[in-house]
């Protein structure tokens, strides 16, 4: 007969989780001040990506921007990646846990968009000049010192996103630097590469890709780790964004812009946050991460003065059949049940870390439930603990497990579990993230959660995955070309905040005319005699406010509204006409505006014409205000209300006022 | 002396020692484009003098024009040793003892600054820290007989692989493997058919058609395949092991005469013709024959190396309007064996037959195949085959040209009297002609085919 042991004295984990974060001084991000980061010492930076607008791919000759559903592919074909050695002799951290994870690769091929290059099965045509063009004029834009050769380089990728291993990928510019409100960000490097596969799942391990986007031309613009608050970081996206987007030759839409996020607090490490791709969530993620490395450093002071040699540290692991020993917790019966293998482990010295807060919502489990996913490939949910901030072994099960593993209170208890074939990997994972609690901060990638939190995705790849590329030649870019680029760019977007000032263009309009890329419209606009702050407004309001209106149609372009304007003022029709015809300008790009003016009821009045009726009128509203006795100034603005309508376009509406004033006057 | 500025030339070389700059100098250029940092690399060879190649912190390379450098200062040094980890080979009681001859294939490979190229790794060790499967497989040990590239494997190759080969079977190995370069590894395949005849034990060749420098590199899978099939086959016989289907699935052992590179860098390149091939090999599955009929391996150490070959032989690709000149050079020059690829059933024209008829008269030995690779040579169907025949043309029946060849160049090595060799060249030793060629042995199926596009969707490729 077992006997049934107690519980030793544990801590609730709602109650530990709430304590923890307490004492770590978090905040949440809409109560933090600039002294919070000061004091935990915020640190970030940016990578941004974004798509160049050419036909072709980078390095082969299909069609880029197309793009398929998941399951409109003509071929399937399966590869493993194995980790090589980097140009310096070193095999990669991330490689080799890559490696580990053994995962069986399926691409999708569809014959539009993907062709032998994408999936490895022939080597690379010459480096795509349209690309390669638009990305130094950029560089050029950046104020990045421009290389003499481009090298293209390999940069390992065991993830299987490419097919190769590796992204081709060179560089064409290092130090530069944008210009945000109150200071300037340095840029590391600009670099030309090609895009990833799309993926379509990824469960245990087997994970299936699409090569559509694959081999598309991409731009990557680094920052130094200068951005010290959240708002400052996405200020800086944003404005690498306009930049961009300025030049007209990038693409725009889901996907084609993403970003990845460089955090790190002081004492922490340099975390990535990989591909998030809204600049609106940039400082609630970089916030949060911030705060997690801050968490994860006071689990280690904890450790460390619990235990003052972590070389000594090592974990128990035992297999469990949970209804043996009597556990009554349903997902460790239903998953032994299965045939899944139960681990029971003894973390010594873990007790109350497990529970200890590291994200809003999230505990350290967080970060062994994740790399039990990632590195072990077991779904989630693949662990628990009496420290279970959601779902809590409780007292009888814990006991259990306490007499089991001999363990005390200062120890800590997690069962996980998984198919046979990935528990010594699970086990290693499980000792391995343990050991780097004493550390502290591990060097890894993460994935952003739309609620701001982040889960680990891969460790942090370093230096040593590059590696030259040896099937192309190194590309020369010569004094003379450069210089005939660097005649095009167009204009710097700090001078654009500067120009927008001066015209008074209302503030709230400068992130979207600088998103769509409007300013060179507004000073075609300017060069047609209008007013840059009439032109800012009529776009920035009156476009936006179409745009969400209205559906769009794929001709419409932005010229089309100064051709708008040109027509105006051929035909001597007032600039207000515009408003009324931008609807359907924008509906129908391809209508003249003849037809246009016509299907807004416009119809072409003289002045003369347009004032013969005011005698009539101010007779007319005579007899309508009985009651009161109409004033000059009550007529003038009744009889301007009766006639605005017909006015607008052939007289200015100042003017028709003027003359209906002196009318008015003179009866 | 160690070379400090490798690879640098001419005015590139002049900027370096100018401003006393070292390769692996970690540096700091002033330019007209402004601030560069990194370590000075090496430069290929083939590259122009224009430029210095420098990595900057991460990790990538980058060139600067030199004409655009004010000055340059060396800050520090760091040479980097690029080497594949080595480790010692385990050894494991029970498992077959295999033997890889190197002859320069890429199984592992480094980079060469020099030619801005990889080349390979060799040592048990280095292939170990590669492809550590291997040491579950078998007891491995190496020996690099050349390091040349595939197109340089040549007849005195050829036979030397042939003794080596001998001396192996000789000392009691379960198995070879010879790394090779893909281009010409079907030719040393039928030469080794020729050479090494009765083995008692496999002789797989393996390369690879995407270097092992890259992660998806074919190279690993097809070494594990090679290993397996060396150690553990049944399959006595000269072999090549590459991947079926392009994807990481399974690979293919072809029979060395009948085996071809089809494409020129899909990794399923090499097909059997007028044939299946042999068998497929897994981790999985092992070894599964599809041809049942082969040489099965046996305990004893008898084989018989025949490392002969003359070199005066050469192809002849027949193209319309081909004059006769081409073959009384070639009988001018000494040339003893021509294999003549014909069109059709084995055809060429007319004004040719003079030049025939002399160089047969000059004895040589022409012989006929296909260009059309699937298929026999029928000379007899036409009256232009049979008058081919008379000028002396003997029919190489389903034999692929450049077997042909080889089998030429080999039975030219030992004898000159006509029916002998004509005997040699007929007699099939290990299927470089067929009895009959069997329905699947011809699929060459075409894209657009709505029943082969439904294949293609549903089997991987
Ligand atoms: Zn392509």
């Amino acid at each position: 007969m077992k006997k049934s042991p107690s519980s030793t004295k544990r801590v609730d984990p709602r109650k530990n989780y709430l304590a923890t974060r307490k004492a770590i001084g978090y905040v949440d991000r809409k109560d933090a001040k600039e002294s919070d980061y000061q004091r935990i010492g915020f640190m970030s930076g940016l990578e941004v990506h974004q798509q160049l607008k050419t036909k072709e791919k980078l390095f082969c000759r299909c069609p880029a921007g197309v793009f398929h559903s998941n399951n409109n592919y003509h071929a399937e074909v399966i590869r493993h990646m194995r980790p090589t050695l980097s140009e310096l002799g070193e095999y990669d951290g991330t490689a080799l846990m890559e490696f580990k994870t053994k995962k069986e690769i399926t691409y999708r091929l569809n014959n539009a968009t993907t062709c032998t290059y994408e999936i490895d099965d022939t080597p690379p045509f010459p480096i795509n000049r349209e690309a390669l063009e638009y990305a130094l004029e950029i560089s050029l834009l950046s104020k990045l010192n421009i290389v003499g050769e481009v090298h293209i380089t390999r940069k390992q990728y065991l993830d299987g996103s490419i097919p190769t291993g590796f992204q081709r990928t060179a560089i064409l510019g290092v130090e530069g630097e944008i210009q945000i409100s109150n200071k300037r960000i340095g840029l590391i490097q600009l670099s030309i590469e090609e895009d990833s596969c799309r993926e379509i799942s990824d469960i245990g391990h087997k994970r299936i890709y699409k090569t559509d986007r694959l081999g598309m031309p991409l731009i990557e613009t680094v920052t130094h780790p200068e951005c010290l608050t959240p708002d400052e970081l996405r200020e800086a996206a944003e404005y690498i964004r306009f930049l961009n987007r300025s030049t007209g030759k990038v693409r725009t839409g889901m996907g084609a812009a993403r970003e990845d996020v460089n955090v790190s607090c002081k004492g922490g490490t340099r975390i990535e946050i990989k591909g998030v791709s809204h600049n609106r969530w940039i400082p609630e993620l970089s916030h949060i991460e911030a705060f997690r490395q801050w968490a994860l450093l006071n689990i280690r002071k904890v450790l460390l003065s619990r235990l003052s040699n972590p070389n000594s540290w090592s974990t128990t692991y035992k297999e469990i059949d949970p209804k043996e020993l009597g556990i009554e917790n349903e997902t460790l019966l239903a998953m032994h049940e299965q045939g899944y293998v139960v681990v029971a482990a003894l973390l010594p010295h873990f007790g109350g870390l497990i529970s200890h807060f590291t994200q809003p919502g999230k505990c350290f489990i967080s970060e062994l439930t994740d790399r039990l996913k990632v590195i072990a490939c077991i779904e989630k949910p693949n662990i628990t603990s009496p420290e279970d901030i959601d779902a809590p072994l409780l007292g009888n099960d814990t006991a259990i497990l306490e007499s089991l593993l001999k363990a005390d209170e200062n120890d800590a208890i997690v069962v996980f579990w998984g198919p046979k074939e990935d528990i010594p990997t699970a086990k290693d994972t499980i000792t391995e993230r343990c050991q780097m609690a004493f550390e502290g901060v591990p060097r890894e990638t993460r994935r952003p959660l739309p609620n701001g939190t982040t889960l680990f995705e891969r460790v942090l790849p370093g230096a040593d995955r590059m590696y030259p590329d040896t099937d192309s030649a190194p590309i020369p870019l010569a004094n003379d070309y450069i210089q005939r680029l660097s005649k095009n760019i167009p204009t710097d977007v700090a001078e654009r905040y500067k120009q927008m000032k001066e015209w008074n263009i209302p503030a709230d309009t400068h992130s979207y005319l600088l998103k769509k890329n409007l300013l060179p419209v507004i000073e075609s606009l300017v060069n047609l005699g209008l007013t840059g702050q009439f032109a800012g407004i009529f776009l920035g309001h009156r476009l936006k406010f179409v745009e969400g209106q209205v559906p769009a149609h794929p001709d419409f372009s932005h010229s089309r509204i100064v051709d708008m304007f040109k027509f105006l003022a051929a035909n001597k029709l007032d600039k207000s006409l515009a408003k009324l015809m931008l609807p359907v300008v924008y509906r129908h790009p391809n209508m003249d505006f003849e037809s246009v003016l016509t299907s807004i009821g416009f119809k072409r009045r003289s002045k003369d014409e347009l004032l013969a009726p005011v005698n009539y009128l101010v007779e007319k509203f005579k007899e309508i205000t009985i009651c009161n006795k109409p004033t000059p100034v009550t007529t003038q603005n009744w009889v301007m209300g009766q006639l605005h309508k017909q006015a607008l376009g052939n007289i200015s509406l100042s003017e028709l006022r003027n003359s209906i004033n002196k009318n008015v006057e003179n009866n | 002396m160690e070379d400090i500025f490798q690879g640098y030339k001419g005015k590139a070389l002049e900027v370096l020692k100018k401003f006393n700059v070292r390769v692996w100098g970690k540096t700091i250029i002033d330019t007209t484009r402004g601030e560069f940092r990194g370590t000075v690399l090496p430069r290929a060879e083939n590259d122009d003098d224009q430029h210095i190649v420098i990595k900057v912190d991460t990790g990538y390379n980058v060139g600067i024009d030199i004409v655009t450098i004010n000055s340059m200062k060396e800050v520090g040094y760091s040479k980097a040793t690029y080497k594949i980890p080595e480790k010692e080979f385990p050894y494991k009681e029970g498992q077959p003892f295999v033997k890889l001859l190197g002859t320069g294939g890429t199984i592992a490979s480094r980079l060469d600054y020099r030619t801005g190229a990889v080349i390979p790794a060799f040592s048990p060790g280095e292939l170990y820290g590669a492809v550590p499967e291997l040491a579950d497989i078998c007891n491995l040990s190496t020996e690099k007989l050349f390091a040349v590239f595939s197109e340089n494997m040549e007849p005195e190759q050829y036979k030397a692989l042939a003794i080596a080969i001998g001396k192996e079977i000789e000392n009691g190995i379960d198995g070879i493997i010879i790394g090779h370069g893909t281009d010409t590894l079907s030719h040393t395949a039928a030469a080794l058919t020729f050479m090494v005849q009765n083995p008692p034990v496999p002789i797989v060749l393996v390369g690879s058609q995407r270097s092992s420098d890259r992660p998806s590199s074919d190279a690993a899978l097809n070494l594990i395949h090679a290993a397996y099939t060396a150690g553990h086959s049944d399959i006595a016989e000269v072999m090549v092991c590459m991947f079926g289907p392009t994807s990481d699935e399974y690979g293919f052992l072809h029979r060395g005469t009948r085996v071809r590179k089809m494409h020129s860098s899909y990794r399923s390149t090499f097909r059997t013709i007028g044939n299946t091939p042999l068998a497929t090999v897994s981790r999985i599955n092992g070894v599964k024959p599809i041809i049942e009929n082969y040489n099965h391996r046996r305990k004893d150490r008898k084989v018989n190396i025949l490392p002969y070959f003359e070199e005066k032989v050469t192809i002849v690709y027949y193209y319309p309007n081909m004059q006769p000149d081409i073959i009384d050079s070639l009988v001018d020059n000494g040339y003893k064996g021509i294999i003549i690829a014909g069109t059709g059933l084995g055809h060429i024209n007319k004004p040719l037959y003079p030049a025939i008829r002399r160089a047969t008269e000059k004895g040589v030995h022409i012989y006929m195949s296909v260009q059309t690779l699937w298929g026999y040579a029928h000379m007899y169907v036409y009256d232009t085959g049979r008058d081919l025949m008379a000028a002396g043309i003997i029919p190489a029946e389903n034999m692929l040209p450049e077997t042909a060849y080889i089998k030429l160049g080999w039975a030219l090595g030992q004898t000159t009297d006509r029916e002998e060799v004509k005997r040699l060249m007929l007699t099939p030793i290990n299927d470089e002609i067929t009895k009959k060629e069997p329905y699947n042995g011809y699929l060459v199926y075409q894209g657009g085919v709505p029943e082969v596009e439904e294949f293609i969707k549903k089997v991987r490729k």
